[in-house]
């Protein structure tokens, strides 16, 4: 096996048993970077020197018998995270040349625990996304065919992963970011509940929905990569002081008597036949392994993008307020502070954004603030209590993550709307602030991958670990490779 | 709904964004689709529904008066577009 | 036709916290720029905020003092707008909800009646940081930022337009100075604008119930401009009304150095906040238990100090009103009479040597050289006779410059009282015997004289003969 297709568990044990380097492995995965980086684009900077660096001195701790689950393993995080002295960019020209003074609490976590840092990777503009496309520094291509997005906004960390680029990656998901690219590009992404990851050091978005989470190649990893960022940060106000379960402890447990829910509004006629057929086989499959299934309901679901895109939009217009040009980032030629300010934003931000922030603006300002703002807020209540009342029957809900596999570079450019709608399956749970994780479960007509949602209680991930642990061993989709 | 280049123009404004007017005619219509859509929200009777600001309940996150190091001028000044001595420098106001 | 003016004053208090509201930069004054700063207060990327316990007591605190309702669960929210001292481009402030609402002070107006001031709300605020113009090497052009300032604690004080005149404004001003102060979450430093003031001013016709439009005035730094800035805001939209204008609703400017005020601002259109709730910081919530805790650990305050030195040591209300002008000066006073000093003798002591003295070097109370205890051992002396009153005086001024105590200059000195009638008569023989013409005066009935032989006897015994002695032993020997 090349050592760029390993698992952290299985290159865990060659760095353990000595039979490989961290060295070894992180010139490998560079290796691999090079060849494949032209046709993938999974990366906005690569740090061979650092990552080298690292790498030796993750091999002298392993010498010295210290060889912690993430000791010299590869990882590439989304470039939306801050790395001191690593150029950050957050997928925006208005950052191309910034270098920040200090790290992100869960790139830090990853550190301690003697990760090796390979690079940042591509992502849509400020996290606003969902293909890709509105990176400052090109797409992401899908590596199971080129042709198409690989999903967004952490479209890069997805793409490293399936393109093994990377061994693991973090990304964040505000409205599906990382459930969404794991779909596509055939991966596991967790998005954990509001406050279980600390978000300090993470650009912000949407501060009442972000969240960070792990991209891997299979649930065991996810729950080692979920156990090594979790956690309170004294730094992160809305971070939460519960403890940290052994999520790989847990796994095996299996999912007898296990009550899962399917939300009847997911399971709408305009779902992609592919899409149904793959739902259809994974409810088959838990149903063998011994769990049962509830008809259950989100009846909020159809207000749920609606409801989104004016809170994210709304936090978004005031979290961008402070790429000004005056301390940091992209400062414009001009006359004059306000000319400075406006030129210097608008050549700094990209389309997209600047949609997102006149949208935010507008259903901030005067006399619309209740219209908008507070109703969305009030429907963000229902939509959460939905959650709560189909909790209280089931476990865990099985849904799709989108209603179609990946679709082309360029369809849904020109239609944010519609854009905007594909999110309909993921953007929910960010809502209702709780966990949810895509898993590999089958195939399109094309040859995309469709991904499989288990949505959890809020700190319920140790369940849907070990539910989504539960399928994979009883799958295959997870083992296939992309060929590139 | 309707949105004029006005009120694009007045957003724009407070967001400090300076638009072409491609732009401002591409944003009138697409945030107006937008709106339309969101108007759905109204359809929901939310009379005495309590907003939410956080999907997880939290309250009360303090760190205590003790002074902790700052990061040093130099690093402050770091990614400054420009500087002057330890001062950040902007260009003057013109009224 | 005359007019009411109407006055509401919005103040804000820097609190004396070692650290910034939202993240551990110190809050020291005076240091290079931005030296103090940290990715929280540069509004980084990725940065968060995290409250500053302190912060929230200090403002239960001064809501408490100001009776205040302590709000059960209060939230911060941002204030947007862009300004280069501003770095996030939003102001964390306190919009719907603040810390304390429903509050009122009862003032002190002219005819020695109290007022009851409205105070609608306090709520907690980060500063912004200072822009600097024109004093950059090189550059005329522009302006330089330092946010060392920026995320430092602010209380918002704002009072319903209850206030009808300057006077009433000042008396309200320095009332609410002087209990955060007391308090000591303020170091009430105007100048250094610790403690600064926003005039809402407006004038209606008297006898009308509708408030005419309203200036905001900013930057008044002393209780002086206040009254001279309020005064001047009125006079002018009473003339501009006159005149058959109208007054704008504006926000308007104080110099100081012409005593006007002048419109800040006139193309830049309507500000429009968009406060929204941070999400970034969760609920304050604050139990009655907290609000009792606080309560309890309140220092006695200036009006319930002024109340105990008059019905349980008996002083006047003047004096009740001087000696608790400060929290220092008040604790200065009880150690004085703790320390076995008559009470109103050591008032009288403070109002004049120890304040003049004070005055003259420029001290504060709190470090004044001559302690309590040796005040009270000084007033001792005079008691028991050692020195007079007027020797007290020499050997204050002694105390104050070396620290000694009192009875170690009396004796190193030598100026203890001289009581005994026959040392005292025989400076009196000498004296009479010299001055034999006017003894024949004042046996000849002009009794003036009396004050010129007293005098020669304290001159002749160094100031030290007991004045009560010398002129029993004087009328004796006269009258011959």
């Amino acid at each position: 096996m090349n050592i760029f297709d390993m698992t952290i568990h299985a290159l865990h044990a060659a760095l353990k048993g000595k039979r490989v380097s961290s060295v070894e492995a992180t010139t490998a995965m560079l290796e691999r970077i090079s060849s494949v980086e032209p046709q993938v684009g999974s990366f906005i900077t690569v740090t061979p020197e650092q990552a080298l660096a690292a790498a030796a001195a993750a091999d002298q701790r392993i010498a010295r018998g210290d060889c912690d689950l993430l000791t010299g393993i590869p990882l590439a995080i989304k470039d939306i995270f801050l790395t001191e002295g690593v150029r950050t960019t957050c997928g925006s020209r208005i950052l191309d040349n910034f270098i920040p003074p200090y790290s992100a609490t869960s790139w830090e976590m990853l550190r301690g625990c003697g990760a090796v840092l390979l690079g940042k990777l591509n992502q849509d503009e400020f996290a606003m996304g969902s293909s890709n496309e509105s990176s400052a520094y090109g797409t992401t291509r899908n590596p199971w065919n080129t042709d198409y997005i690989p999903g967004g906004s952490s479209g890069g960390s997805a793409a490293a992963v399936a393109a093994s680029e990377a061994v693991a990656t973090l990304g964040t998901d505000t409205g599906g970011s990382i459930r969404q690219p794991a779909s596509h590009c055939g991966c596991v992404g967790l998005k954990p509940t509001y406050g279980r990851v600390s978000r300090y050091g993470v650009i912000a978005y949407a501060s009442s929905l972000d969240q960070v989470g792990p991209l891997t190649r299979d649930v065991a990893d996810c729950a080692t990569m979920l156990g090594a960022i979790a956690g309170h940060d004294h730094k992160d106000s809305t971070s939460v002081d519960t403890p940290v379960p052994d999520y790989s402890s847990s796994l095996t447990h299996g999912v007898k008597g296990l009550k899962i829910g399917l939300p009847k509004e997911y399971f709408i006629s305009g779902l992609d036949a592919d899409v149904q057929v793959a739902m259809d086989a994974a409810i088959e499959t838990y149903r063998r392994l011994g769990a049962e299934f509830v008809d259950v309901s989100l009846p909020h679901t159809d207000y749920a993008v609606a409801t989104y895109y004016l809170i994210a939009t709304a936090e978004a217009s005031s979290n961008l307020a402070r790429y000004d040009g005056v301390r940091f980032g992209h400062r414009a030629e001009a006359e004059g502070l306000l000319e400075m300010y406006t030129k210097s934003r608008s050549e700094g931000f990209g389309v997209e954004v600047k949609r997102r922030i006149m949208l935010g603006t507008y259903a901030l300002s005067s006399g619309y603030y209740d219209a908008y703002y507070v109703k969305a807020q009030k429907v963000r209540t229902l939509i959460m209590n939905d959650f709560t009342t189909a909790f209280a029957d089931v476990d865990v809900m099985l849904t799709p993550v989108a209603p179609t596999a990946a679709f082309k570079i360029g369809e849904k450019v020109n239609d944010p709307l519609q854009m905007y709608l594909s999110d309909i399956f993921t953007i929910p749970v960010n809502l209702a602030g709780t966990c949810a994780m895509s898993l590999p479960a089958g195939f399109s007509a094309a040859g995309l991958p469709i991904g499989l949602q288990l949505i959890g209680k809020p700190f319920g991930e140790e369940t849907i670990l070990q539910a989504g642990y539960a399928f994979e061993q009883a799958t295959e989709w997870h083992t296939r490779k992309a060929t590139i | 709904m309707k949105i004029s280049v006005a009120d694009v123009e007045h957003a724009a404004s407070l967001a400090r964004l300076e638009l072409t007017s491609e732009e401002k005619e591409l944003f009138a219509g697409q945030i107006g689709a937008i709106l339309d859509y969101v108007e759905k929200l109204k359809e929901l009777d939310t009379e005495g529904i309590v907003p939410t600001s956080h999907a997880v309940p939290m309250e009360n996150a303090f760190r205590e008066d003790i002074v902790q190091p700052s990061i040093g001028v130099a690093r402050s000044l770091a990614n400054a577009p420009e500087r002057e001595g330890s001062f950040f420098a902007v260009p003057k106001v013109i009224e | 036709m005359k007019y009411q003016p109407v006055i509401g004053l919005e103040v804000h208090v820097q609190l004396l916290t070692d650290t910034k509201i939202f993240c551990g930069c110190s809050t020291k004054f005076g240091s290079e720029p931005n030296s103090q700063t940290c990715p929280v207060c540069l509004g980084l990327p990725g940065a968060l905020p995290v409250l500053n316990k302190k912060v929230v007591e200090f403002a239960i605190k001064a809501g408490l003092s100001t009776n205040c309702s302590i709000t059960p669960r209060s939230i911060f929210a941002r204030k947007n707008y862009f300004y280069p001292d501003l770095p996030k481009g939003y102001q964390i402030s306190q919009f719907e909800d603040p810390i304390c609402q429903w509050g009122w002070l009862d003032i002190k107006v002219d005819d020695g009646e109290t007022k009851r001031i409205r105070i609608t709300r306090i709520h907690m605020e980060e500063d912004a940081g200072k822009l600097v113009h024109g004093e950059l090497s090189g550059r005329d052009d522009g302006s330089g930022v330092d946010l060392n300032r920026a995320c430092t604690p602010l209380l918002e004080v704002v009072s319903e337009p209850d206030l009808r005149s300057s006077d009433e404004a000042v008396s309200y001003l320095k009332q609410l100075h002087q209990i955060v102060t007391w308090l000591g979450i303020c170091d009430g430093n105007m100048e250094e604008g610790s403690f600064r003031c926003d005039a809402n001013v407006s004038v209606m016709p008297v006898g009308s119930s509708t408030f005419g439009t309203r200036a905001e005035i900013k930057n008044v730094n002393s209780f002086k401009f206040v009254k001279q800035a309020i005064e001047y805001e009125i006079q002018r939209q009473i003339d501009l009304i006159e005149d058959g204008g109208t007054v704008v609703q504006e926000t308007r400017l104080f110099d100081p150095n012409s005593g006007t005020t002048r419109s800040m601002r006139s193309k830049e259109e309507a500000h429009d906040y968009r406060y929204f709730p941070d999400p970034d910081l969760v609920p304050l919530v604050i139990s009655d238990q907290w609000v009792e805790r606080s309560r309890r650990e309140l220092p006695e305050l200036p009006e319930q100090r002024q109340q105990r030195f008059m019905n349980e040591l008996g002083l006047p209300l003047y004096d009740a009103e001087v000696l608790t002008a400060s929290r220092a000066l008040a604790d200065y006073f009880e150690a004085g009479v703790a320390a076995g000093g008559n009470a109103k003798t050591v008032g009288n002591w403070i109002m004049g040597e120890i304040t003049r003295a004070l005055n003259d070097t420029g001290t504060p109370i709190e470090s004044c050289p001559v302690s309590p205890g040796q005040l009270a051992e000084l007033l001792q002396l005079i008691d028991n006779s050692t020195i007079s009153g007027k020797i007290a005086k020499t050997v204050f001024d002694e105390m104050w410059k070396s620290g000694k105590a009192p009875q170690t200059i009396v004796e190193d000195q030598g100026l203890v009282q001289v009581s005994d009638s026959g040392a005292i008569e025989s400076i009196i023989n000498g004296i009479m015997a010299a001055n034999a013409g006017q003894v024949e005066d004042y046996r000849g009935g002009k009794e003036k004289v009396f004050g010129f032989f007293v005098g020669q006897v304290m001159k002749a015994s160094k100031g030290k003969a007991n004045p009560a002695v010398v002129n029993e032993l004087l009328l004796n020997k006269l009258k011959g």
